[in-house]
């Protein structure tokens, strides 16, 4: 029974994953930059919210929506001002330049804010350890219930604006080739600042959910970071489903590791990542179109 | 006024100038041709047209608005439409994808998805294919029809023919037809020099970035655009 639990725990654990990973995923996708602030962007967005709830003692409702709204037009900004003067310099530039920004976060959360570790889980109330129970022995945590199904939605919503919605054709037809996109009227600029703008407000969902259910630090976003990185590699890059699944790997793997060894945790998730790597460069290998595909290239 | 107007284009690529000092005009209805050995500058010309390649000097006049300035999708909001060599299609997108994908000129007019269908009905049983999935004769077809879906003022063909089995070409012609029938302006390269003095109302010849020869597609000889296409009456070639 305390296998099923733990698998249990690690497939509500992967919609966290999913959630953290789908817009470093979708950066990628867009615009082949790997964002290597995406963790301490969610960890700032938990900053704001509970700068905003704590001290400025809002409730946390508007607090969401405003620093929601506040992340994503950071991300067009930043696309604006940065990442597209750094990808003008070649691919591999961004990694530094997003490198640089995750230093500059995280020294400015820990000048504003010192190294105390935080958590959102006083703003929630009871929310924060409420269960159900399944059978006798295990219990489900409302909170990473909701989180899952939060994952789920979001990214079943991604995934219908992609297939569906014009800004979902411009942003495929952007990422397949940004050229020719030009050339059929789809402004490419802005649809990247787009892409950053959806990206940096799902890692800000990402982060408060993380501030909701455990702790965060000013610098604790980079191991943010090596899960959703984790997670996009074990899912692949081919749809959002892939994602989820990726997470869910991850997420169980840990939980199954944590269960036999107490230092598992971590461990299996990266032998877990190891694994699907080399499998992924094994198949890449042999497939044409090289291994690092587009992310929207076998969307529906 | 003319429609499209060019005056003292230069295009470089790097340090090679691709287009020198070229100049057209084009009124509403007409059918121009370019014809030009290959590395002539016939497609950079198209390019920096379109947009897709900023000019070094000179103008690029729409309607008598400088649109040298603007980036390839302001100009195609304003009726410019590349369709471009080696059709470059979406190919991850299907046929009606790419298709509708060209809304975002939000240029309305009487081009919509189902005119489109009717001009070139081989689409029609394709909608849902890939376009990487098509014939080149689809391709072609996807393509062009890509680009009458922004609504354009002036078409821009670059060589819709390359690669193409000959009957896909004479499908493509046939449908070409239509729309010089219908009065689109359209600006072509195309390398069968036949097919152009037949489809074209006026020929411009280019050689090493220049245009050399220009005139109603009725005055204009077969051997006088030979002539021009390789620069035989040309002094300085005499001793190449």
């Amino acid at each position: 029974m305390i296998w099923v639990n733990q698998v249990l725990q690690g497939i509500l654990l992967g919609g966290y994953y999913a959630l953290l990973a789908c817009g470093l995923s979708l950066m990628f996708g867009v615009m082949r930059i790997i964002n290597l602030a995406h963790g301490d962007l969610a960890v700032l967005a938990a900053f704001l919210v509970f700068l905003l709830t704590e001290q400025a003692g809002l409730p946390l409702a508007p607090a969401l929506i405003l620093v929601l709204a506040a992340m994503a037009v950071l991300g067009a900004v930043m696309q604006r001002t940065m990442l597209e003067r750094s990808l003008r310099a070649g691919m591999l530039v961004p990694l530094l330049s997003t490198f640089g920004l995750s230093i500059v976060i995280e020294n400015i959360l820990f000048a504003g804010f010192g190294a105390d570790t935080r958590s959102l889980a006083p703003a929630i109330g009871s929310l924060a350890y409420d269960s159900w129970s399944i059978g006798d022995e295990i219990y489900v945590g409302r909170l990473s219930v909701l989180i899952f199904l939060a994952a789920v939605l979001l990214l079943v919503g991604l995934q219908l604006v992609l297939a569906r919605t014009p800004l979902g054709r411009a942003l495929r037809a952007t990422a397949e080739n940004p050229d020719i996109a030009e050339l059929v009227g789809i402004n490419s600029r802005a649809v990247y600042a787009a892409a950053a703008a959806i990206a940096v407000a799902t890692a800000a969902i990402g982060g408060i959910f993380l501030a909701m259910r455990a702790t965060f630090a000013p610098y604790a976003g980079p191991a943010q970071l090596i899960f959703a990185f984790e997670t996009v590699v074990i899912g692949g890059m081919s749809s959002l489903w892939g994602t989820l699944v990726g997470g869910i790997v991850l997420g169980v793997a840990q939980n199954i590791g944590a269960q036999l060894d107490p230092h598992g945790f971590l461990i299996a998730g990266h032998v877990v990542f190891l694994l699907g790597l080399a499998c992924r460069l094994a198949l890449g290998a042999s497939e044409t179109g090289g291994r690092f595909r587009a992310l929207f290239g076998k969307a529906p | 006024m003319s429609l499209l107007a060019v005056e003292g284009l230069d295009v470089r690529h790097g340090l090679l100038q691709a287009v020198r000092g070229v100049s057209l005009a084009m009124d509403q209805g007409e059918i121009l041709a370019l014809i030009g050995a290959n590395g002539a500058g016939k497609t950079t010309l198209l390019r920096a047209i379109a947009g897709a390649h900023r000019p070094a000097g000179g103008r690029i006049l729409l309607d008598g608005t400088d649109v040298t300035a603007l980036r390839a999708y302001r100009r195609v909001a304003m009726g410019i439409a590349l369709v471009p060599e080696g059709r470059w299609l979406f190919p991850g997108m299907t046929v009606e994808e790419n298709l509708l994908v060209a809304r975002a000129s939000r240029r309305t007019g009487p081009w919509t998805l189902d005119r489109v269908l009717d001009v070139f009905p081989n689409l029609r049983p394709r909608l849902k294919a890939k376009a990487g999935s098509l014939s080149g004769g689809e391709q072609q077809a996807t393509a062009i029809g890509r680009a009458l879906m922004t609504n354009p003022r002036i078409l821009l063909l670059d060589e819709v023919s390359l690669g193409l089995a000959p009957i896909a070409v004479e499908r493509v012609y046939q449908s070409l037809a239509a729309l010089i029938a219908e009065g689109t302006t359209i600006l072509l390269v195309e390398q069968d020099l036949g097919r152009a003095l037949r489809v074209a109302t006026r020929v411009a010849c280019m050689l090493e970035g220049r245009v050399v020869l220009e005139g109603a597609a009725s005055s204009v000889t077969r051997e006088q655009v030979t002539e021009a296409y390789f620069g035989l009456g040309r002094e300085e070639k005499a001793g190449a």
